[in-house]
């Protein structure tokens, strides 16, 4: 208990991975669909970062370099789209967002 | 001791300032709520080891992207609450966490059941920081180029798509509307 190991990580891990994922099937806003996955980037990280301390290696910090710069261009990009929609229809809710009648 | 102390305490902040991002229905609340938890995993990269990863936690994500966020909002109407999906909560909470126990299982599972050796173990005398900048301009130099050339390339984006006219749409409009644009843009060139 008192012991930090590499599981303690990986449950904390876990359990903010699984608090993405509610939080990615319960809205509808998409600038919070937006925050949600940012907690998933940051879980994965958490876990990275733990495996590549108790293993002794670097590549786990590696890849959590990786996935900090593809958060950032994702958030880049996907908030233009974002402010793109909110100028032409007056809301981000994904029920509205389909053009399609298919 | 001392490290058990600060993770479990980190780990209850880091829970319940994401816990909060997921279900307030105040977008200011989630966005500040974020960035706190943000900083607070930093924290589980310093008791970690990983310096240099916590302080660009710090910088890229609280100083850039919630900078980011934040500027976002200003183009939406943030003060209306948030409508939700009504759908069962624990169909949800059940399915979430069921697929993330599958995640991680997956992942751990191939690290315990084979004997995994370090493939760039760390660097006796040498700091946090050494290490990573010998390892990632060595071994990792074209996704690192890969890295920057990608982020050129988002910015570019983010550049465009909040810049003017990009609110019109050809496909939407008719062919009149569009006509009238075009005589608009000749004008201009002519004068």
């Amino acid at each position: 208990m008192m012991e930090i190991g590499l599981n303690h990580y990986l449950i904390l891990s876990t359990i903010l991975f699984a608090i993405g994922l509610v939080g990615i099937m319960r809205r509808k806003n998409l600038l919070l669909l937006f925050f949600a996955t940012e907690i998933l980037l940051n879980s994965v990280n958490i876990a990275f970062a733990a495996i590549s301390h108790y293993y002794n290696d670097l590549t786990g910090q590696m890849f959590a370099f990786f996935v900090i710069a593809i958060a950032a261009s994702e958030v880049a990009v996907g908030l233009g789209l974002l402010i793109v929609w909110f100028k032409r229809h007056g809301n981000v809710d994904l029920d509205t967002m389909s053009s399609m009648r298919g | 001791m001392f490290e058990a102390v600060a993770f479990y305490l980190f780990a209850f902040l880091t829970i319940s300032m994401f816990y909060i991002t997921v279900t307030t229905s105040q977008a200011l609340y989630a966005l500040t709520a974020l960035a706190a938890g943000m900083i607070f995993i930093s924290a589980f990269f310093f008791i970690l080891g990983a310096d240099f990863l916590g302080a660009v936690q710090i910088i890229v994500y609280t100083g850039a992207v919630m900078a980011i966020y934040a500027f976002g909002m200003m183009f939406f109407d943030s003060t209306r609450s948030v409508r939700e999906k009504q759908g069962n909560k624990y169909i949800i909470s059940g399915l979430a966490i069921l697929s993330a126990v599958l995640v991680v299982l997956i992942f751990a599972a191939p690290m315990i059941s084979t004997n995994m050796t370090a493939f760039y173990p760390s660097i006796e005398g040498a700091g946090n920081t050494q290490e990573v900048g010998m390892v990632l301009f060595t071994k990792y130099l074209i996704p690192f180029e890969v890295a920057a050339v990608m982020l050129l390339v988002a910015m570019i984006a983010g550049i465009v798509l909040a810049g003017k006219k990009m609110d019109l749409s050809l496909t939407l409009m008719n062919q009149a509307e569009i006509d009238e644009i075009k005589k608009e843009q000749d004008k201009k060139v002519l004068s």
